[in-house]
């Protein structure tokens, strides 16, 4: 199995910019296994130790994410692939992706249902097309059966159950497992645990991140006296217009 | 040359998401000098030219073996199949669920570029914006590939009406069974009668609600609004309410015209998953809960106390 993960800044992080708003401001922000991804390694491990499996973590990134990678190998992944870029956009890092894994075989590709720095969501659907292989998005569930996938995907209002033959691209969504945390004996093995660093292949058009903004501050709170509550029907009603 | 537009349905009806799908792909067309396609898959029989309302000048039907169930191995080969005949340089397709797991996969075959959570129009630099750090932020994105493909978000994009007549039509693909291998075995909808990342107002509670048992003001309020009901992470993780009700970061992001969130303090991680409401009703008894300094209206009180009231309010304007 391959697990691709994206290191992001923690969920609780205060996003700012910098250099006129075209970079993101990394000063003071703590950077951490996309959690989504986190899971999909974690879920992988599972299967992995049902089957008789092995598990490598595949990041695209600079030196920087190599903690992050250690954690994933200190959490359980066997061995761990650094494909030595910055992670330009959906399209570019699946394509890298993509190149290691049409030489290796893995039975199961998994990602995060997206990563909560550029919210893509895109990689899993890239990897099954370029690969030729199907594709499940955004799962609850999953469990593999000999060499059938049955998963539990998200769909508007509801999940839609799923039959899916090996080998397969999958995304993980809450729900699909508990993360796990790392023992001290997994943190010691991972110092020595194979980190395979490659470089790029060539890749010429990706989406260009020009600038930031942060979202509008909303422009004061109106407040409704406790006792009155009902006016606060009124207020969408005849003020905003919405219900 | 068309704008191609992947207009989903569900059984049939069309989504809203794909009206508003197509009026953007009608506006970006204008500039450009373009038609709008609206690409229709299956054989259910939808009011096709509905989609003229919305500004579709012609609608293709696409039908044929593999094409009745939903799959994005087929899905997608079909789409694509129409992108070349109708030589199309721009794809809109939805930022849902089965829009991101088609979309990919268009891009793919096409050789296009794609960016995904499109909050806005291309401006004259054909930059974008989309939404970026879970709706903590909003990123400036241009494409340079020659054909492009983009995911509009739901709610973000006004429907306009622009009454065309559309010309319709109907064609034949089949895809081969060896070239889809999920299959699907069922659907479980969840209780809540509107699906909550479709939903225009959403009526949420927080553990200022005390107990699931509480949670049926919630759902009348809901119910009266004809809003979807949603909860925060506590709430969902202590399993007073269904895991699939959990709004925020690491839940599910929403975009309603209105948000009303009861018991709710306002966590950073709560706040990503909704600050892209239009119209923020925060309730809570703390005064100090962060939430209010991102709401519209605030009300500092007990939910028990202020429930009630809006229940009855919203009950005498609607039989008004």
């Amino acid at each position: 199995m391959l697990v691709c993960l994206s290191v992001v800044p923690d969920t609780t992080s205060k996003i700012t910019f910098k250099d006129n708003n075209s970079k993101f401001n990394t000063e003071g922000v703590q950077f951490i296994i996309n959690p989504y991804d986190e899971l999909a390694l974690t879920k992988s491990l599972e299967i992995a130790e049902k089957n008789n499996g092995t598990v490598t973590v595949i990041n695209v990134g600079l030196i920087d994410t190599e903690p992050s990678i250690r954690k994933a190998l200190a959490i359980g992944a066997y061995d761990a692939i650094r494909i030595n870029s910055e992670p330009k956009d959906a399209l570019y890092v699946a394509t890298q992706i993509a190149a290691i894994a049409s030489k290796n075989n893995y039975d199961l590709i998994f990602t995060g249902r997206e990563s909560i720095d550029y919210n893509g969501g895109l990689v899993c659907g890239l990897l099954g097309e370029i690969l030729n292989i199907p594709s499940l998005n955004v799962l609850a569930k999953l469990e593999v059966e000999g060499r059938i996938v049955k998963a539990s995907r998200d769909i508007d209002g509801g999940r839609e159950d799923m039959e899916c033959p090996l080998p397969c691209v999958m995304s993980a969504q809450k729900d699909i497992c508990e993360p796990r945390i790392p023992n001290m004996r997994g943190i010691m093995a991972a110092r020595t645990k194979p980190l395979l660093v490659v470089e790029p292949v060539a890749e010429n058009d990706y989406a260009e991140y020009v600038s930031f903004e942060l979202p509008l501050a909303k422009s004061g709170v109106k407040m409704i006296a406790a006792d009155n509550a009902g006016e606060l029907i009124d207020l969408l009603r005849n003020e905003k217009k919405i219900i | 040359m068309s704008i191609l537009v992947f207009a989903e349905h569900d059984n049939g009806i069309f989504k809203k998401s794909s009206f508003e799908a197509i009026t953007y792909a009608q506006d970006l067309a204008a500039q450009k000098n373009l038609t709008v396609t609206a690409v229709v898959i299956g054989s259910v029989n939808p009011n096709l030219s509905e989609l003229g309302n919305y500004g579709a000048n012609k609608i293709v039907n696409v039908k044929g073996n593999n094409l009745n169930t939903f799959s994005a191995e087929a899905f997608s080969a079909a789409f694509a199949k129409v992108a070349e005949t109708e030589n199309a340089s721009i794809v809109i397709i939805s930022n849902t669920y089965s829009g991101k797991s088609v979309a990919p996969r268009v891009a793919v075959k096409l050789k296009a570029g794609i960016i995904s959570g499109v909050v806005s129009l291309p401006d004259n630099n054909l930059v974008v914006k989309k939404t970026a750090f879970s709706n903590k932020a909003i990123a400036f994105v241009k494409l340079t590939s020659d054909k492009q493909v983009f995911c509009l978000v739901p709610n973000s994009y006004e429907v306009k009406s622009f009454n065309l007549n559309p010309s319709i039509e109907e064609i034949s693909i089949n895809i081969e069974d060896s070239a889809v291998h999920t299959k699907s075995i069922g659907i479980n909808k969840t209780s809540s009668k509107i699906a909550l990342t479709e939903a225009e107002i959403v009526v949420s509670g927080g553990r200022g609600m005390k107990g699931p048992e509480n949670w049926g003001m919630i759902e009348e309020l809901a119910d009266i609004l004809g809003a979807a009901t949603a909860c925060s992470k506590p709430v969902s993780d202590m399993e007073w309410r269904p895991h699939s009700e959990h709004v925020g970061q690491t839940g599910i992001t929403i975009k309603p015209n209105l948000y009303i969130a009861i018991g709710i303090s306002g966590a950073i991680q709560h706040l990503a998953g909704v600050s892209s409401s239009k119209v923020i009703c925060v309730i809570n008894k703390d005064s100090e809960a962060p939430f209010f300094k991102a709401a519209d209206y605030g009300i500092v009180g007990d939910a028990f106390e202020i429930l009630p009231q809006l229940i009855e309010r919203a009950k005498q304007l609607k039989h008004s």
